[in-house]
């Protein structure tokens, strides 16, 4: 049989200072020079990194009583409300609110420069953030409001939870229209001026886990800069791995995260709060997943490279919009960081919106941790749902209870 | 009047157009091309000096011809702490000023190729690019 490796042993050669730590940009060179399974017995962990905008993420907080006390009913940061539906002084901060007296797109594109994720950043920078709050008042709580300054340190917990990060695999966004589109996907020029896609390819964490081998509820992670952990998968994780129609590649589809960690020990380096011009406010993300070689399969996976990897070209004239199914074909990432791209028999110049250069150094930081001992891998309580699990998502659909 | 500085934007569909020695012919004002980058059925940029009695005439004129004008700030500078080398901007930077270093996928900005048409300051997801007056 081939290499066979536990968590256990791996961790024990992490404390014993021996474990063999690369990334997976690094691990790449390694297979094609030594092999699948001498690379295997080499390399125990293998890190992989993401830096881009990721829209699911927000941030549970308390800010502990005032005295006389309140039941919050309305919260306001920064003047970016958030939604305070649990107990009395908690609230969560979604990464897309934006203050209620922002412009939105009433002029279109408009310019979402200040939403929940730039309130996100300020906190995890430890800059002063104006906390508002109004409540109805009760015989416990009869506070009716307050306005306040708080940081980070001030308050008793920040969780960051995100519900949906690190998507599998991405769309490659074109505009077929005659128009600029301006999306979460950036700025499209009309008649496929652009092209632009959104994955660290190769480092890319779940493009080298398509399976679900190793990630799973539990796994310890990079988040925001700090250690985060997989809480659960994200919303609309739908792992499949379909071939593609010439039946070259196999290209993994739209696994998820759902990501939490403590706030407090982030940095505003690895979450960002970003804005798209015409389409909203975000939060950019920095995760890393250590990938445990256990075996040769799971390596195998890890050292997939850019020319591998394929994303789907897709139209977000009509396409996106209005739910047409199909693609305009698949492009490999080694192409789409060429710089161009061929669609529909057109040379169309592409721009990516994770940044490459971030992704690198959370896989290296992360195998400075894991060299350092600072970091261990933790088994999963139970794996993700894998491809052939999820049956798809659901549309949803409009009716009434008359039908 | 003192000339003032303007940038003007081409779309593919007017920059094989003659449209700027029109400025000189019937509005009688004074022109002086300071950069420009034109590549028939490509987006066109052109920063100049303009001046004459009937400028405001001549603006209209340009922007009635499709052409995007804009006053020209001084220069466009990167907020090297808040970039994320992502390269959302590369794509539309008109004249390549804005580009990625391959393999590495680093992002450089060459200010010497700048026309300062702004356009990045709007593409650039975390509002790394700033426009100096």
């Amino acid at each position: 049989m081939g290499v066979q490796k536990t968590y256990a042993e791996i961790n024990a050669k992490i404390r014993a200072g021996q474990a063999v730590v690369v990334t997976a940009e690094e691990v790449i060179a390694m297979v094609a020079e030594k092999g699948l399974e001498r690379t295997a017995r080499e390399v125990d962990v293998v890190t992989t990194g993401t830096f881009s905008p990721m829209c699911s993420s927000g941030v549970f907080l308390n800010f502990g009583h005032s005295n006389p006390r309140i039941k919050m009913q309305k919260v306001w940061l920064n003047g970016v409300p958030a939604y305070t539906g649990v107990a009395a002084v908690d609230a969560y901060l979604g990464a897309t609110e934006m203050p209620e007296d922002d412009p939105l797109n009433t002029s279109h594109p408009g310019e979402f420069r200040y939403g929940g994720g730039h309130v996100i950043q300020d906190l995890v920078a430890r800059k002063p953030v104006r906390l508002e709050a109004v409540g109805y008042g009760t015989d416990c709580y009869p506070r009716r409001e307050i306005e306040t300054w708080i940081t980070l340190d001030d308050i008793n917990e920040a969780i960051l939870f995100n519900p949906r990060n690190a998507y599998q695999n991405y769309n490659v966004a074109v505009n077929s229209g005659p128009r600029t589109l301006y999306t979460y996907m950036g700025i499209l020029k009309p008649r496929f001026g652009n092209a632009n896609y959104c994955s660290a390819g190769q480092l890319s964490p779940l493009l080298k886990d398509p399976y679900f081998k190793t990630i799973g509820i539990g796994t310890r992670i990079f988040l925001g800069g700090g250690v985060g952990y997989v809480a659960w998968h994200g919303t609309q994780h739908c792992p499949a791995v379909p071939q593609d129609p010439s039946g070259k590649a196999r290209i993994p589809a739209g696994g998820t995260l759902s990501v939490i960690g403590d706030l407090k020990q982030m940095s505003p380096r690895w979450l960002v709060g970003t804005s798209f011009l015409g389409y909203g406010a975000t939060l950019t993300v920095g995760i890393g997943v250590p990938i445990p070689v256990l075996n040769e399969e799971i390596l195998y996976y890890a050292a997939l490279r850019d020319e591998d990897l394929f994303a789907p070209v897709v139209d977000y004239a009509e396409g996106y919009p209005y739910c047409v199914p199909g693609n305009l074909g698949y492009v490999s990432y080694a192409q789409l960081k060429s710089g161009k791209i061929t669609v529909n028999g057109k040379e169309v110049p592409t721009a990516p919106l994770s940044s490459y250069p971030r992704a690198r150094e959370i896989a290296g930081i992360l195998k400075e941790w894991i060299l350092q001992g600072r970091f261990y891998l933790t088994e999963p309580v139970q794996l993700l749902p894998g491809p052939g699990s999820v049956a798809g998502l659901k549309p949803l659909k409009e009716k009434s209870l008359e039908e | 009047m003192n000339p003032k500085r303007i940038v003007l934007r081409f779309s593919p569909a007017v920059v094989d157009k003659p449209i700027i020695y029109r400025l000189a012919r019937d509005f009688d004002l004074v022109f002086n091309i300071l950069k420009a980058n034109i590549t028939p059925q490509k987006e066109g940029t052109l920063v100049m000096e303009l001046s004459g009695e009937r400028y405001q005439e001549g603006l209209d004129f340009l922007r009635n011809q499709g052409v995007a004008v804009q006053p020209l700030s001084e220069e466009i500078v990167r907020n090297e702490e808040k970039c994320t080398m992502c390269g959302a901007c590369t794509v539309f930077c008109p004249t390549g000023a804005l580009y990625m270093e391959r393999p590495s996928m680093v992002v450089r900005f060459n200010e010497d190729d700048c026309v300062v048409c702004q356009l990045c300051t709007r593409a650039c997801p975390v509002r790394a690019m700033e426009a100096r007056f």
